[in-house]
């Protein structure tokens, strides 16, 4: 957990911070307080899940939701019955959810890195029709898109794999926001015409300086691809029906969802506890990019 | 179809030059997006549009309607009060979540506060947290019988009432979309507070301008676009509500229908009743008024901008 | 505009391109089945020894042993059981296959109450052609005439949920209530229990459309008449009312506990004693004993309560069928695996399961008649079960749009859980849905 009190970075592009200011920006306990609520309502639920990680299937029945039971302490039992039930199936959710997001975000991430790049570094035809359309195209509901895309995805002989999930998550219209704005901001036209009187190709261009300078973007991008990926769920439970290839949710959802069957076992134990690795795993993926989000969002924002 | 035009973000206009080979040349750039865009977005949208127009009967096959489904939809109350209800839902939850978003992002921008980077981590979180797993934590603590509020209000003497009863369920789900969404948003906000010039404030304060003052006339101003665009995206995820009235349903049946939000709707219309085209029909007419009022607030967004 | 134009052109022309082609499946899945020639037992054999590879879709968790056993048997077949979610979402996938004319299963587990959509949606094969006629005597009627629709015969029984009344005894001798017989004693027990204990209630329940159906078919009541495609509903027939009477008193005094079946809620009142019983399937044992652990050796089972004092009127409640895909490859070994894991050897694993059967050979079985249950305290509940089994009233029937009208239930009779709407006017308001949406559907809906 990062409980620094103290935020050296600095973000790019901002003035070295002055003596007289640095005086001003004294803590304030009143504004951290507040701030604490915020945090505490963010938080409430999740303990929710820590606490109930550590019950069995008996335990989580009987006990008060928000404290521990007197149960046995059962959270490694809950781990461990986690990784190994039906077959240890949950390692292979884990494996899958990776390959999605690995391939999901960073496709999505990769295409909307082009695509912002063109759009804020090139005057063109059909500019202003490409962020109305894809606006456009977002306020559709996803719901009713999901029959079509099912049945021209089964046409491709694309369901039941992989690419049914990893191709719809390769677009992200937010990243391509994001990417437009920073770009437009990060990039000095003056290099890139420069690059062109010198002869580069277009490519080389981007590749040997533009990328670099957008690296910030990228990993915020990243960001938010991954955590869109990662809570996939409606688009994989109608283009997946052989559990192998199940991403976690929905895997976990199936968990869930055995108790109401006849003669269905209920493990809400062990959905609590995949749902709180699910948690941990993404948290340690947010703490690894953490250094990079200041200054990525950074010159992400709008700026007038 | 008419496509509003949003917030387009500021672009370098390099001004005369040949703009066919730019267009070749930034077409290999933008293609890429597009051509997968095309295939996951427009040609599923294009097959709705044409499935709308066809209507599908269990007996007696497939027929062309026209603009039948339309019709249909237009004078279908159950939709309307779909439209209404997400409507309610727009009016109310986003302005509390956006503001209480920039309420923390200000926060984290003041460096005033302790332990920034705990509280960044904190108030992001919940956006990580799937669905299937928010709607367990929450459906817990909702339940009035042995949940937290039956809890409470059996160890403390509380009478909380049911959060999940018809007159609180929209509510309860807008404080679920709150909890998910305030950190998101947050992101957003604190971002754009990072590229506004330090220098400005600076000189502000030797103006003898306070902390709400500079609030109000540079920061606000500053970051007005990613205001206009995270009112948008909230805009389009109120009308399309749907993972928290879906799941909750299970605990609450009869205070959830099937037609809570337009988008639960267009899902029962297609899963529950094989009812694809009108479906369909709905989705577009939806799809539209999202874009007239995206437009709408895009508009006001950006004349305010002066 | 002009520019955003071409693109959407571009666009629009290759997906008339993709539709044209769902349109013309739409046509061939109206086709149907084809009759063609018998299919004799021999045939199935052969097809049973030479093999191959069959695709089922189910979420009955025993069925894994029985594939486990098939292929033991039979070793050149290949059974691929596949979890596809459950009931309605298992549908929707099935429906979603169906349509776009690829991945369809060879098999599919799918509950009484929807095959009738399938049948005549002509998802799946008649098996008469197969000669199941022939198998009539080894099912219980009940799940019998469930799996025959329209004249033919669309799937065979897997198991079956002849109701009966499971209760807290701990809970029932504490307050001094003697098991009621009918439902207006049951009415009464609600209110002494409830009075006693603010926090007990007699069962819980916020509006089941399969419950209530159930609920009406022990009552006597036909609010389904279906005739091919002329149907008819009608809620206010003599055994629909007779459920309206006393669930109206129950919902009126709240004596019903709040709470959805299934929620974790719910296995946390069936476990402490502030449910005091449920009416309900057969099946419930299997998901007492792992989903309630905290009850065992408090509960019984009972005889479910009649409406009229004296009789033994009985329901079905859930169960579920195996049945073969219009669209899948291999029919015969199809039906080979059907035969196997509902009418053979199957039968008896499911059994030792935990599963409650259909077939009538397993009801009379002396030695699954003695089974003692250590959840409900050494009862030898499968007695009460077989007699419920045997005394199901007949002529019951579903809409051949079942699937969408329970999915509507909760938008108007559950508006009688939460509101001053009456039942009847819940009821009322369900069947003029249900007959607009079969209007729509091209049915006679009367």
């Amino acid at each position: 957990m990062t409980t620094t009190t103290v935020e050296p970075t600095v973000a790019k592009g901002r003035p070295p911070v002055t003596l007289s200011s640095k005086k001003r920006r004294k803590g304030s306990i009143t504004l951290t307080v507040l701030t604490s609520l915020m945090a505490l309502y963010a938080l409430v639920p999740l303990a929710w899940l820590l606490i109930n990680s550590t019950k069995t299937q008996d335990g989580l029945f009987s006990s008060f939701g928000l404290w521990f039971d007197d149960g046995p302490f059962a959270l490694f039992s809950n781990i461990a019955d986690t990784f190994t039930y039906d077959d240890g199936i949950f390692t292979r959710w884990l494996g899958n959810t990776l390959l999605y997001v690995v391939a999901g975000a960073g496709g999505a991430t990769f295409l909307a890195v082009l695509a912002g790049y063109g759009l804020a570094k090139f005057d063109f035809v059909g500019k202003k029709a490409v962020f109305a359309i894809v606006i456009g195209a977002v306020a559709v509901p996803p719901t009713a898109l999901a029959v079509p895309t099912f049945l021209m995805f089964s046409k491709m002989g694309l369901t039941n794999t992989p690419w049914a999930v990893i191709i719809p998550s390769l677009i992200s219209p937010f990243g391509l926001y994001l990417m437009w704005t920073f770009a437009a901001q990060a990039i000095p036209t003056e290099m890139l015409e420069a690059a062109r009187v010198d002869g580069a190709s277009e490519f080389r261009t981007f590749f040997r300086l533009s990328v670099p300078l957008l690296a910030p973007g990228i990993v915020t991008t990243l960001l938010f691809t991954m955590v869109a990926t990662m809570n996939n769920y409606f688009l994989p439970l109608i283009m997946l029906k052989d559990p192998d290839w199940y991403p976690l949710t929905v895997g976990l959802n199936a968990w869930n969802a055995q108790a109401a069957t006849a003669g269905g076992e209920a493990v809400f134990n062990l959905v609590i506890t995949g749902s709180l690795v699910t948690i941990v795993l993404l948290l340690g993926a947010f703490l690894l990019l953490q250094r990079y989000w200041q200054s990525g969002l950074a010159a992400g924002a709008v700026k007038e | 179809m008419a496509v509003p035009q949003l917030a387009a973000p500021p672009a370098v206009s390099p001004g005369g030059v040949r703009r066919k080979r730019r267009s070749y040349r930034a077409w290999q750039f933008v293609g890429p997006f597009m051509i997968v865009f095309a295939l996951v977005f427009l040609a599923p949208i294009a097959y709705s549009i044409y499935l709308s127009l066809y209507r599908n009967r269990l007996i007696g096959g497939n027929a062309f309607v026209g603009l039948d489904n339309y019709r249909q939809a237009l004078e279908d109350s159950q939709f309307w009060s779909a439209v209404g209800r997400v409507g309610l839902f727009l009016v109310v939850q986003v302005p509390i979540m956006l503001f209480l978003a920039l309420l923390v992002a200000l926060a984290l921008d003041s460096g005033r506060l302790y332990g920034k980077s705990f509280f960044r981590v904190t108030i992001f979180l919940p956006y990580a947290v799937p669905a299937v797993v928010a709607a367990l934590m929450w459906g817990f603590i909702y339940g009035s019988q042995f949940g937290l509020v039956g809890n409470l209000n059996d160890s403390l003497g509380w009478s909380l009432p049911d959060p999940l009863k018809p007159s609180l369920i929209l509510a309860s789900i807008g404080n679920i979309v709150t909890w998910e969404f305030i950190g998101y948003n947050m992101l957003i906000f604190y971002s754009a507070l990072q590229v506004v010039p330090k220098s400005l404030y600076e000189s502000a304060a030797i103006d003898g301008a306070g902390q709400f003052r500079i609030i109000r006339s540079i920061k606000l101003p500053a970051i007005r676009g990613a205001l206009v665009i995270a009112t948008i995206f909230s805009i389009i995820g109120s009308f399309q509500l749907f993972n928290e009235p879906a799941i909750l349903r299970n605990l609450a049946p009869n205070a959830i229908t099937t037609y809570f939000t337009p988008n639960f709707y267009a899902y029962s219309l297609t899963f529950s009743g094989q009812q694809f085209n009108y479906s369909a029909a709905v989705a577009v007419v939806m799809a539209v008024i999202t874009m007239i009022v995206a437009y709408v607030v895009q508009l006001r967004g950006t004349k305010e901008l002066g | 505009m002009s520019r955003f134009l071409k693109v959407a052109a571009v666009a629009s022309a290759a997906v008339l391109a993709l539709a044209a082609c769902g349109g013309g499946d739409d046509d061939s899945s109206s086709a149907g089945s084809s009759g063609g020639a018998t299919v004799t037992d021999a045939q199935v054999q052969a097809a049973l020894e030479k093999g191959g590879t069959l695709t089922v879709w189910a979420w009955e968790p025993t069925l894994k042993d029985v594939v486990t056993k098939f292929q033991e048997k039979y070793p050149n077949v290949k059974v691929d059981l596949v979890n596809a979610g459950t009931g309605d979402k298992q549908y929707t996938a099935l429906q979603n296959a169906i349509a776009a004319g690829k991945g369809v299963p060879d098999v599919g587990q799918i509950e009484y109450y929807a095959l009738p959509q399938f049948a005549i949606g002509k998802a799946l094969t008649n098996l008469g052609t197969y000669g199941a006629e022939s198998l009539k005597a080894d099912f219980n009627p009940g799940p019998w005439n469930s799996v025959n629709s329209g004249g033919g015969v669309y799937g065979l029984p897997m198991d079956s949920g002849p109701m009966a009344l499971y209760y807290n005894k701990e809970v029932f001798d504490k307050y001094k209530i003697e098991v009621p017989k009918t439902w207006t004693e049951y009415l009464d027990a609600a209110r002494k229990l409830h009075k006693a204990d603010p926090k007990a209630y007699i069962t819980n329940d916020t509006g089941d459309a399969g419950f209530t159906t159930s609920m009406i078919w022990q009552a006597g009541g036909k609010p389904y008449q279906v005739d091919g495609t002329n149907v008819t509903i009608n809620f206010n027939d003599p055994g629909s009312q007779e459920f309206v009477k006393v669930w109206q008193t129950l919902i009126s005094e709240k004596l019903l506990a709040p709470i959805s079946s299934w929620s974790d809620q719910w296995f946390q009142g069936i476990g402490n004693g502030s449910i005091a019983s449920l009416a309900t399937g057969a099946w419930m044992p299997a998901n007492f004993v792992s989903s309630a652990p905290g009850g065992s050796g408090k509960w019984r089972a009972a005889e479910l309560p009649q409406w009229t004092a004296g009789s033994n009127a009985s329901a079905e409640n859930g169960g579920s069928s195996l049945a073969i895909m219009d669209k899948g490859a291999n029919k015969e070994l199809a039906y080979g695996f059907l035969k196997y894991a509902n009418d053979g050897d199957g039968v008896q694993i499911r059994v030792d399961g935990g599963a409650f059967p259909a077939t009538s050979k397993t009801l009379a079985d002396p030695e699954w008649l003695g089974t003692e249950f250590k959840y409900f305290g050494g009862q030898k509940a499968n007695e009460i079960f077989a007699k419920s089994a045997q005394n199901v009233v007949t002529g019951w029937s579903y809409l051949p749009f079942q699937v969408y009208a329970n999915s509507v239930f909760n938008d108007t009779v559950g508006k009688a859980y939460v509101s001053d709407t009456t039942l009847t006017d819940g009821l009322k308001a369900w069947q003029d849905q249900s007959t607009k949406y079969g209007n729509e559907q091209g049915f006679t809906v009367k």
